[in-house]
């Protein structure tokens, strides 16, 4: 056990230290300087941000773990770390604008963000069960507030309230299948509960996990527990919904993927099955649910819920490869997602921010670079190469077939093709119909925003080696 | 190679349409001029690029020539390559994008610049699918005409434009995810996706069979085969004119490629025992879709569903897995690329005249377009197979092949020369003979961008009847060579499997199980 002797030894978790800090340090400088300075300290917070993503790349490489164990950081936490942070100030980024032309800039927004932020980032870091929840209540608690920061709309406070209730149950949930799973390995720490399951699994254990997964799945809004995702997307502020697209769900894989990869490699058999049908099911709900929907938010959802799907599968084939395939997809994902809701940011007609899809008809007319871009997204989305979401399709199916899943990555492969039905559906809208009235001209960081996710989405195939050889090196860093 | 020629070729059209991005600004007739003419100028430069390529080629090898190879992905590296397969394909694309670009000069006034950047995204893509030397880098290309061709049938085409767009996507798509997964597993067993490494890996036989029909799940709907064609009508009909000819003329072959590069090198014990499945399915397409042919009253439908027969010969021909067969069927993938996208490009004329594509409204054409009438007749008869035209080289060496192979097959095949030549006469003496229609009094014979147009493809539906042989012995090394290969794969696998049924079935048993990474 490694004692806490000096500040140094605390390196390692210090880009967490700094964010912590710095959240309530702009709190309060949030409260002192009133209500004006909101848009001030929301571009700080984003800042601070970027600052943490800096930290976390200049701290030296390697292993370490702190606290007896609990907190690890590696390659793998470091990859997740940056994704993360990316997701969350990009989605700062495309809010500022947005949140003062509908009057809810405040500054409590960035700093409950950064603190969702931090929670992620100890989530990512978790190595027992203990941490794990610390980690997820840290994350959940700002989601749930800020998803019902539209105050005076019933909508997102229903969001709000929705979210919260469902979340509070899964935290149940999953602190019943923690405490089952300490119950019988005898230790919250996950190499100490490999080692008791190492010879498999008892049924308690079983329960443990099970339990254990419905809490993750809810995070990552992975069939079943996807039924709040269309109603909170739907109802929450736009930006918001850009954020609960990108950052939590990347934590929430990350999470899924050390626990089950780390704490349980002795009983795969056991929790494949169940990964796998999770999988099969959420790419399968989220490929025909969003044919029918005509909110774009909506739709979002859905797709959002296939994704995780795919990215599942990845996880489903328990190996190196598969964790390779899981963090490609959710970096891909995660650019995409931000290019996507830059798109639907910037949907405002008339000083009112419109969403459902038939606004954008005809946009390749009105708009034709927003719908150029945003028209590569939605194929990217729908896996059609050479975008880079083929890519992230290719490395999670590539080690399915490895590992022998063929009916998943069959399954997997035809609801992509279900699922390309309702991005085109989209594309049609923009390009074929004919033209509603022209939206308003673009907010310069939304298009800036826009500019560089959709092009990375493009031109990622012409050089995709550094993400791909930092997944690899980020996967082999859990095995 | 000092330079690398085959890329120039593949990218000089992205080139282009970033060209016409940047330089054809705005949406007036200044700007549609620009978009035409960059565009022409890039298709035109990429053709004579592309001749060096003839030029520098040694067709008496059967090795890849002009590769060129780099890391790209940690799985696949961009590789490509020509052998005496692919080369004609790439000739025949690059050829035919200047046709047309003059073909849309003045039929397409809507959004040009859009049109003209799908065009030369559409070529890049389609030269880089028959130069790819790596699955992963094959089916990138492959994949990625989709969004293109989708869009162009989209936006330019017709009234029903949105249903035979998805439909092209879909059923594409569907079937190529499929050999997506085959890919991966072929990876996992061979450690690699280079081409020329799988050409000479020799897979096992339970993972053949299953890769084969994955494969095959992809190039018969692209093909279009007997029975998933329905998306090929649909798209004909709907497409633009020059949307229809690269469909017709380039976008088929790709399955007919992809049989020769992949199923039949790669998977020669499925191949030889999934080859009458193929057979039966090449002729249902060759007599029914003969026979639904007649019916048609719209004049693209007729081509189209002559299109899908026309390609039963291809298929069967090429499953015939013999040096006449094949050499009969690249043949015939050439031949029919020019005479169909000339068919297609026929009917452009009258349509962007009369806004009809019906048969029954045009006759007596003979009268007022005498040059029409006779650049129609001669992609007709090029079409049914006369002697002397190019189609004819094509269908008897596939004939010939199939019955080396299969007797039954080859005769029924036979009968869909006849019901082809009922066909097309049919149309050519409705639209061309008989008195003038009223309706179509005034119309107006080719001009001279029509001439230049038509000039060239008649040249060489004429001379490819006339003279086969540069075709014929730029691809007979390399397919000398795959048959040799093949052959002897089968006579193995025949040799082994003393009890053939017990063996085919264990392997299909196997094949269940994981494959095992080799890596």
């Amino acid at each position: 056990m490694n004692t806490i002797t000096s500040i140094n030894a605390l390196q390692p978790i210090f880009p967490e230290i700094v964010l912590a800090v710095g959240a309530m340090a702009l709190l309060m400088l949030s409260v002192f300087a009133g209500e004006r300075s909101a848009r001030f300290v929301n571009t700080l917070c984003i800042l601070l941000l970027i600052g943490i993503g800096a930290l976390i790349v200049w701290l030296p490489a390697g292993r370490a773990t702190l606290f007896g164990g609990s907190f690890v950081i590696d390659d793998f936490a470091r990859f997740l770390k940056l994704l993360t942070l990316a997701g969350s100030a990009g989605t700062l980024i495309l809010s500022l604008d947005y949140l003062t032309k509908e009057k809810l800039q405040k500054a409590e927004y960035g700093v409950l963000v950064l603190l969702a932020t931090l929670g992620m980032m100890v989530l990512i870091s978790a190595n027992d069960l203990i941490a794990l929840y610390l980690g997820l209540e840290l994350m959940s608690l700002p989601l749930y507030v800020i998803a019902a920061s539209n105050r005076d709309n019933a909508r997102s406070t229903e969001a709000g309230l929705k979210y919260f209730v469902l979340g509070a149950l899964s935290s149940g949930m999953l602190l019943y299948g923690a405490s089952l799973i300490y119950g019988f390995t005898g230790t919250v720490n996950f190499a100490g509960i490999a080692k008791v399951a190492q010879g498999g699994a008892n049924l308690g254990l079983i329960f443990g996990i099970v339990f254990l997964f419905a809490g993750f799945c809810f995070k990552i809004s992975a069939v079943p527990f996807h039924m709040w995702t269309p109603d909170v997307y739907e109802g929450a502020p736009t930006p918001v919904t850009a954020f609960f697209a990108a950052a939590p769900k990347v934590a929430g894989i990350a999470i899924f993927v050390r626990a089950t990869i780390v704490a349980f490699p002795g009983v795969t058999h056991s929790w494949q099955q169940i990964v796998v049908f999770v999988a099969i099911a959420s790419m399968a709900l989220g490929a025909f649910a969003a044919i029918g929907q005509k909110n774009i938010k909506r739709l979002m959802a859905y797709s959002s819920i296939g994704h995780m799907g795919f990215a599942l599968v990845g996880l489903a084939a328990g190996t190196a490869e598969g964790v390779q395939g899981v963090l490609v997809y959710m970096a891909i994902y995660v650019g995409m997602t931000l290019g996507t809701f830059a798109c639907i940011l910037a949907m405002r007609r008339d000083g009112v921010a419109v969403e459902s899809i038939s606004d954008l008809a005809g946009l390749s007319r009105t708009k034709p670079a927003m719908a150029f871009m945003f028209a590569m997204l939605l194929f990217s989305l729908a896996g059609v190469p050479p975008l880079a979401g083929f890519f992230g399709k290719f490395y999670v199916f590539l080690a399915a077939v490895n590992a022998g899943l063929f009916t998943l990555a069959v399954l997997g492969v035809l609801s992509s093709v279900v699922g390309a039905f309702y991005y085109l559906a989209i594309v049609k809208v923009m390009y074929f119909d004919q033209p509603a009235p022209a939206f308003q001209r673009m907010p310069a960081l939304v298009g800036l925003m826009l500019a560089v996710f959709g092009t990375l989405n493009i031109v990622f195939f012409l050089y995709p080696s550094p993400l791909v050889g930092a997944a690899t090196a980020a996967a082999k860093s859990l095995f | 190679m000092a330079w690398p020629v085959l890329s120039v070729v593949t990218f000089l059209p992205i080139l282009g349409a970033l060209l016409v991005l940047v330089m054809a600004r705005g949406n007036g007739p200044i700007a549609k001029g620009t978009a035409r003419w960059i565009a022409l100028w890039t298709t035109t430069i990429t053709f004579a690029v592309s001749l060096v390529l003839v030029r520098g080629f040694d067709p008496s090898s059967p090795e890849f020539q002009f590769t060129e190879k780099h890391d790209w992905l940690g799985v696949a590296s961009y590789h490509m390559g020509v052998d005496g397969i692919s080369l004609p394909f790439i000739i025949l694309t690059t050829a035919l994008m200047p046709i047309c670009i003059l073909a849309s000069w003045t039929s397409v006034q809507r959004r040009v610049k859009e049109y003209m950047i799908a065009f030369l995204v559409l070529e890049a893509l389609m030269i880089g699918t028959f130069a790819a030397l790596d699955l992963v880098l094959f089916y990138l290309f492959f994949e990625g005409g989709l969004i293109p061709m989708f869009l162009i049938i989209g936006i330019w085409g017709g009234p029903r434009r949105v249903y035979a767009s998805f439909k092209f996507f879909l059923y594409t798509f569907a079937g190529s995810v499929l050999m997506l997964l085959a890919i991966m597993a072929m990876y996992w067993q061979a450690g690699t996706t280079d081409i020329p490494t799988l050409l000479r890996h020799g897979f096992p036989a339970g993972l053949q069979y299953w890769a084969w029909l994955a494969f095959f799940a992809s190039f018969a709907v692209k093909m279009p085969m007997w029975p998933v064609h329905t998306w090929l009508p649909d798209a004909h009909v709907e497409a633009p004119t020059a949307g229809s000819v690269i469909l017709a003329a380039i976008l088929l072959k790709m399955g007919g490629y992809g049989f020769l590069r992949f199923s039949l090198p790669m998977f020669p014990i499925a191949s030889d025992y999934f080859a009458p499945l193929v057979w039966t399915m090449s002729v249902i397409a060759i007599v029914y879709t003969s026979l639904v042919a007649l019916m048609q009253e719209d004049i693209k439908k007729l081509i189209a569903y002559s299109s899908v027969a026309h390609m039963g010969y291809v298929t069967m021909g090429i499953f015939a897995a013999n040096q006449q067969g094949v050499a009969g069927a690249v043949f015939q993938m050439i031949s029919h690329g020019v005479v169909s996208g000339a068919l297609f490009l026929c009917v452009g004329v009258i349509y962007d005249r009369m806004h009809t594509r019906e048969i029954a409204f045009y006759g007596g054409l003979a009268h007022r377009m005498p040059v029409f009438a006779f650049v129609f007749m001669v992609f007709t008869m090029a079409n049914v197979g006369l002697p002397g035209t190019s189609g004819f080289v094509g269908e008897f060496l596939t004939l010939i092949g199939t019955f080396k192979a299969n007797i039954p097959v080859a005769t029924l095949a036979t009968l869909g020369v006849i019901l082809s030549a009922a066909y097309a006469l049919w149309l050519f003496r409705k639209v061309t003979f008989g008195t003038l229609k009223p309706a179509v009094q005034g119309i107006r014979d080719t001009g001279l961008r029509e001439a230049v147009i038509f000039a060239p493809l008649v040249v060489l539906a004429i001379l490819f009847g006339v003279a086969p042989k540069p075709v014929l012995d730029m691809s007979s090394a390399s397919i000398a060579h795959m048959l040799d290969g093949y052959s002897k794969a089968v006579k193995t696998a025949k040799e082994e499997g003393t009890k053939p049924a017990a063996a085919k079935a264990a392997a299909l048993e196997t094949s269940v199980t994981p494959v095992s990474a080799t890596r």
